[in-house]
């Protein structure tokens, strides 16, 4: 039991959420992640889809790592992520079908997400199954994170909502206070992304 | 014919890969340092994208689509799993034939050519044909035929390659600027792509 919560696994988990983020620090699957963000609702679906997508193709090619052919490995993941997106796919459809809907073609795109190729090439091919099995529950929440602040940020002073719940008191709707109809654009979300790596870098740089 | 030239030119500039779907955007970032690289990896993906998407359009028609081979069966689901390996397969192909008959143009691609297996704007490009053979035949968006599915794939990659060679540009004049150190390289490039796709979003309003 203690060799399952050692420093190394800890760190597996833990260093994606913040310090390894693969969002603001190694640019990975920045696709989604502009583009699932202009409501909190989808862009909380989207981050755990994508983690228990890592999760467990992480844990599946970690199983398979030493019976797999080096030649053809690429394929072989290809075809694991492949399978387990049609399976959150049809899930979703089956459960929240207006969350799938405005998602649209970006579940799909899981399979192309960077963060999926990147965390098996680098991680699962050399490690056990549990701890590629947390590294990858790290790298999906770490992205969920990014997601979160964007897509709050994007809704609030887009719509004025939180997760379709007016949160702008009427007061100051009567005062004068209007939406930033901007936040909605698929542009701001490029701007927003960017301040989140200008504000992370700056924090890190401070704790060095 | 009116239709495709429409088609043609909407996804040049309305629906645009990476300004309106952020598709692509891992490569976009990784590859827009220099104007000539950059040029490279255009020409790449819209040579890719030119032979995947009618190879996924005759797919979706005659294999997968309901009633396309027993009556009353919707193959749709297996969409990801076919689309991700006739990619795949279609870029080794693509690869060896360049190699063969033009060994320049092989040495200068590199090693963009085989990433391009993983480019989300591929992917996402059959994705979005697949939803858009479903729309009403009225609609600027359908595709049809094998000819909108070539106009649309050409207009995308177009797009794509604008998109990049217009950053690498601006890239290589930004590296005489003096910016804040937290936010250099890749927080500023995010800034620049948002302000180049709010000058994009003036193309919205385009109706042919």
């Amino acid at each position: 039991m203690s060799k399952m919560f050692s420093e190394e696994n800890k760190a597996a988990f833990c260093n994606p959420i913040n310090l390894n983020n693969p969002i603001a620090v190694q640019v990975l699957g920045i696709c989604s992640a502009l583009a699932v963000t202009s409501q909190l609702k989808p862009a909380i679906v989207m981050g755990l889809s994508v983690t228990v997508i890592t999760a467990f193709s992480n844990l599946i090619i970690s199983l398979l790592r030493k019976t797999i052919p080096n030649r053809i490995r690429i394929i072989v993941q290809l075809v694991v992520v492949a399978a387990l997106v049609t399976i959150v796919s049809q899930v979703l459809k089956a459960y929240v079908y207006d969350v799938s809907v405005q998602l649209s073609v970006y579940v799909g795109l899981i399979i192309t997400n960077c963060i999926l190729m990147g965390r098996l090439e680098a991680f699962a091919m050399q490690n056990g199954p549990w701890s590629s099995f947390l590294d990858g529950i790290g790298n999906g929440l770490g992205y969920a994170l990014v997601l979160v602040i964007v897509g709050f940020i994007r809704e609030l002073f887009g719509f004025g909502t939180l997760f379709g719940f007016n949160v702008i008191p009427k007061c100051l709707t009567d005062a004068g206070y209007v939406n930033n109809g901007m936040m909605v654009m698929p542009a701001m979300s490029l701007i927003i992304v960017g301040c989140v790596i200008w504000a992370h870098r700056s924090i890190n740089k401070e704790e060095k | 014919m009116e239709h495709i030239i429409s088609l043609f030119v909407r996804s040049i500039f309305v629906d645009n890969m990476i300004f309106a779907f952020f598709l692509g955007m891992c490569s976009y970032l990784a590859v827009s340092k220099t104007v000539k690289t950059a040029l490279g990896l255009g020409v790449a993906v819209t040579f890719v994208l030119l032979v995947t998407v009618p190879v996924d359009y005759a797919l979706q028609t005659y294999v997968l689509g309901p009633d396309a081979i027993v009556k009353g069966v919707d193959l749709t689901f297996l969409a990801f799993i076919l689309f991700i390996a006739v990619i795949a397969g279609i870029v080794q192909l693509v690869e060896m034939v360049v190699e063969r008959f033009s060994p320049s143009l092989y040495a200068s691609l590199g090693i963009f050519l085989p990433l391009i297996a993983v480019n989300c704007a591929i992917m996402g490009a059959s994705l979005f044909m697949q939803q858009r053979v479903t729309m009403e035949p009225t609609n600027a968006q359908f595709i049809g035929g094998f000819g909108d599915a070539i106009a649309y794939a050409l207009g995308s990659g177009i797009g794509w390659l604008l998109a990049i060679v217009g950053l690498a540009a601006i890239r290589e004049k930004m590296a005489y600027t003096d910016v804040p150190k937290p936010l250099q390289g890749l927080g500023i490039t995010f800034i620049t792509v948002g302000l180049m796709a709010l000058a994009f979003m003036c193309f919205s309003g385009l109706n042919i």
